[in-house]
């Protein structure tokens, strides 16, 4: 199984919708940052709406692709992270606190947009 | 109430079944979204542990209930078995950030944390047993 990554300008966009299995997303960490490096991305968003559960696992590829792809040069913005995730993350004691995140894909892009111009 | 489910694990998509099969049974059980949630992670970790140090093991699920003064109490049981190599110090692997696999250290101890009921049996060369409830509020 393959996410797709959707480019939009300097940016791409990610839209998570199945769940995730380990291997999927270690894939997806491999492809996000090829995508980053073939078209010289700025900024990446990361939409997590649908996606019902993060555990240790999945929270370590999400925050490792997040600084592999500060270390190339592009930023990366996680948005829609429901309640339910959020409360099960701080109850695990993950903290993704160096990961900058917004409550949606159009609040994501303006953070995008800010980080980029700062 | 004999609801139950077994689910093998023994490979990485063990992983994704046992916690859809987890999702679902929360679910008819009457669980909201946020203690689903804490369901379906606390399967997810027990599940990678037994694919990750056991190679094989099974997850199995039931609701369960217990009489008290205020009547009948309902909640899910999460029993993960293996015959793997046990867990050599209980104590280590309960302490956040302690890691064998390079992982967060935060499975156990978040599972525990998750959940309402923790509890671990491991015999070194025999197997790990880990009991865990969730009751419902």
């Amino acid at each position: 199984m393959r996410i797709p990554i959707l480019k939009l300008n300097r940016y791409l966009l990610i839209s998570i919708q199945v769940d995730l299995d380990d291997q999927t997303a270690l894939q997806f960490q491999e492809d996000l940052l090829n995508k980053i490096h073939q078209e010289g991305s700025a900024g990446v968003v990361i939409d997590l709406t649908s996606v019902e559960m993060i555990d240790s696992f999945i929270a370590k590829v999400l925050g490792d692709v997040v600084e592999m792809s500060n270390l190339m040069g592009a930023r990366v913005v996680l948005t829609g992270i429901q309640p339910g995730v959020a409360i099960t993350l701080i109850d695990m004691g993950i903290m993704l606190e160096e990961v900058p995140t917004a409550l949606d894909l159009e609040q994501g892009l303006e953070k995008l947009q800010q980080e980029l111009e700062a | 109430m004999s609801v139950q489910s077994n689910v093998e694990v023994h490979s990485e998509w063990g992983i994704v079944s046992a916690r859809q099969a987890g999702r679902n049974l929360a679910k008819e059980l009457g669980f909201g979204g946020v203690d689903q949630a804490r369901i379906t992670t606390a399967i997810s970790e027990l599940a990678r542990n037994i694919y990750l140090y056991a190679e094989k093991g099974e997850i199995v699920l039931e609701g369960i209930e217990k009489k008290e003064a205020g009547g009948v109490h309902r909640g899910l049981r999460i029993v993960a078995k293996d015959q793997g190599p046990g867990i050599k110090s209980v104590r280590e692997v309960m302490e956040d950030g302690y890691t064998t696999s390079g992982g967060l250290g935060a499975g156990l101890p978040g599972v525990k944390r998750l959940m309402d009921e923790f509890d671990i049996d491991s015999i070194t060369g025999e197997g790990t047993v880990i009991t865990v409830v969730k009751w419902l509020r």
